[in-house]
């Protein structure tokens, strides 16, 4: 096992942390490991253990926890948020790791992707002639795609610089 | 009975069935749907990478559907709790809300915070009730034992959801199953997400998620899945030959949309409710039912 240097660990990172939506609570955590052990991809995939990357955390471990896969491993179903008996918000602060690790320059190449097309159409999928004439046969209404508002959005928010050929 | 349809990305290119059987169902039990072109993305996807463009896209179309006075009824459970949340936070946080609406204001949109936003299942079970569906019912599915899937979303974060049921041991799903005559099973495990989260992420962990309750699912040998949510539908549904492929394992498990089901009992076609766009066919639970297969 690797020693935990303190020197390395930068010890205002779980202020930022608690600064962001879903945050709030981080410090509150006595490392029960209910979330953990109620973690469905936990239970698939040992690489992700909540309890650890909240403990990493709060020690300010921050590249540790910003620089890896494992923030991008939660699958959003709350149960651990539910169960916790601290209310760490625990769903919502892998969404502010997320956040933070996107403003510290490490996007998963997977949500680059989705932007991009939230950016371009408006949607997450597009919606093709094939599809609009097959909608028509069964009787559904035609959908148009309109970008123009979400791209405003992107633009005033900063998000447009993840789309490519934006910028 | 009007409400705005929010149907989300997914659905209107991969739940064509979904959509479908919702409108024919909404036809019969007399809530009229009224669709709402500018509708966009509900903004889930932006949320793991900036907060407030989430927000921003949600108080967006929440404010489409202020502007015609209609309240919002959802069918993905992604986009109800984005929807949802959103309207929450907004709530507690006014300096948010400030900033939102600035933001609002450069493309002619203002949120009021006035709308209020279900998804369709709870509106059945919450607002037009189980006894009402009961009475409707022309042809009981009684002879069929179904797997309900509610979803993460539908019930979680439940501080969102006004404990409209029980995040732990939610029954509603359960119920309007049974409205239809239909019996619906205990299995382990119901609580459990798709993993449809992370199929852009690691799908081999995503598949091995939606294995897991299949498994639980084939133990109890139920005639169909039920789900709510079109990812939960692709991960069940679109994904089972590639696992059964994968991990050499048989399942052939029908998922049905909740209004798919619930149409059958109301006397619809199999036809007009879209069966013939589920992958898994319900050849023979159409059978058990004794409604032609179209």
């Amino acid at each position: 096992m690797e020693t935990i240097k303190v020197k390395d660990l930068d010890r205002t990172f779980k202020y930022r942390v608690m600064k962001e939506p879903g945050g709030e609570n981080l410090t509150r955590c006595f490392a029960c490991g209910t979330c953990t052990a109620s973690c469905p991809v936990r239970e698939v995939d040992e690489k992700f253990n909540p309890r650890k990357i909240i403990r990493m955390a709060i020690l300010g471990m921050k590249k540790e926890v910003l620089d890896h896969e494992f923030v991008w491993l939660c699958s959003g179903c709350y149960l651990c948020q539910e169960r916790c008996p601290q209310d760490v918000k625990i769903t919502d602060l892998m969404t502010a790791f997320r956040n933070i690790a996107v403003a510290e320059g490490f996007i998963h190449p997977s949500f680059v992707a989705q932007v991009d097309f939230l950016y371009k159409l408006g949607r997450l999928y597009e919606v093709t002639d094939f599809d609009n004439k097959k909608r028509e046969k069964l009787g559904l209404p035609l959908i148009k795609q309109m970008p123009e508002e979400i791209r405003e959005i992107f633009k005033q928010t900063g998000v447009d610089k993840f789309v490519e050929g934006e910028q | 009975m009007k409400y705005a349809v929010f149907l989300g990305c997914t659905i209107p290119v991969r739940g064509q069935n979904y959509e479908l059987s919702a409108r024919k169902v909404s036809e019969k039990l007399n809530i009229e749907l009224v669709d709402i072109p500018e509708f966009s993305c509900c903004g889930f996807p932006a949320k793991s990478v900036d907060f407030e463009t989430s927000i921003l896209m949600s108080a967006r179309n929440m404010a489409l559907a202020e502007e015609r006075g209609l309240d919002i009824l959802t069918l993905c459970n992604a986009c109800t709790v984005t929807l949802v949340e959103a309207q929450e936070e907004l709530k507690k946080n006014s300096k948010l809300r400030e900033s939102v609406n600035e933001k609002l204001a450069k493309i002619g949109r203002n949120y009021k915070g006035k709308v209020k936003v279900k998804h369709f299942a709870r509106f059945l079970y919450e607002d037009y009730g189980v006894e009402n569906i009961k009475k409707k019912i022309v042809k009981p599915l009684d002879k069929l034992n179904i797997a309900v899937h509610y979803g993460c979303h539908f019930l979680r974060p439940s501080e969102v959801y006004e404990q409209f049921d029980d995040p732990e041991h939610p029954v509603s799903l359960d119920l309007l199953v049974e409205a239809t005559g239909a019996k619906s099973l205990d299995y382990k495990g119901k609580e459990k997400c798709c993993g449809g989260g992370i199929l852009g992420v690691k799908e081999e962990d995503a598949l091995l998620m939606t294995k897991l309750k299949l498994d639980e699912v084939k133990k109890v040998s139920a005639d169909c899945m039920i789900s709510i949510c079109p990812f939960c539908s692709i991960m069940y549904e679109g994904s089972q030959k590639k696992i059964e492929k994968s991990f050499e394992v048989e399942y052939k498990i029908p998922v049905l949309y909740y209004t798919q089901l619930l149409g059958l009992a109301l006397g619809i076609s199999s036809e007009e409710l879209g069966f013939k766009l589920n992958r898994v066919k319900a050849k023979s639970l159409l059978a058990k039912v004794e409604v032609e297969a179209q």
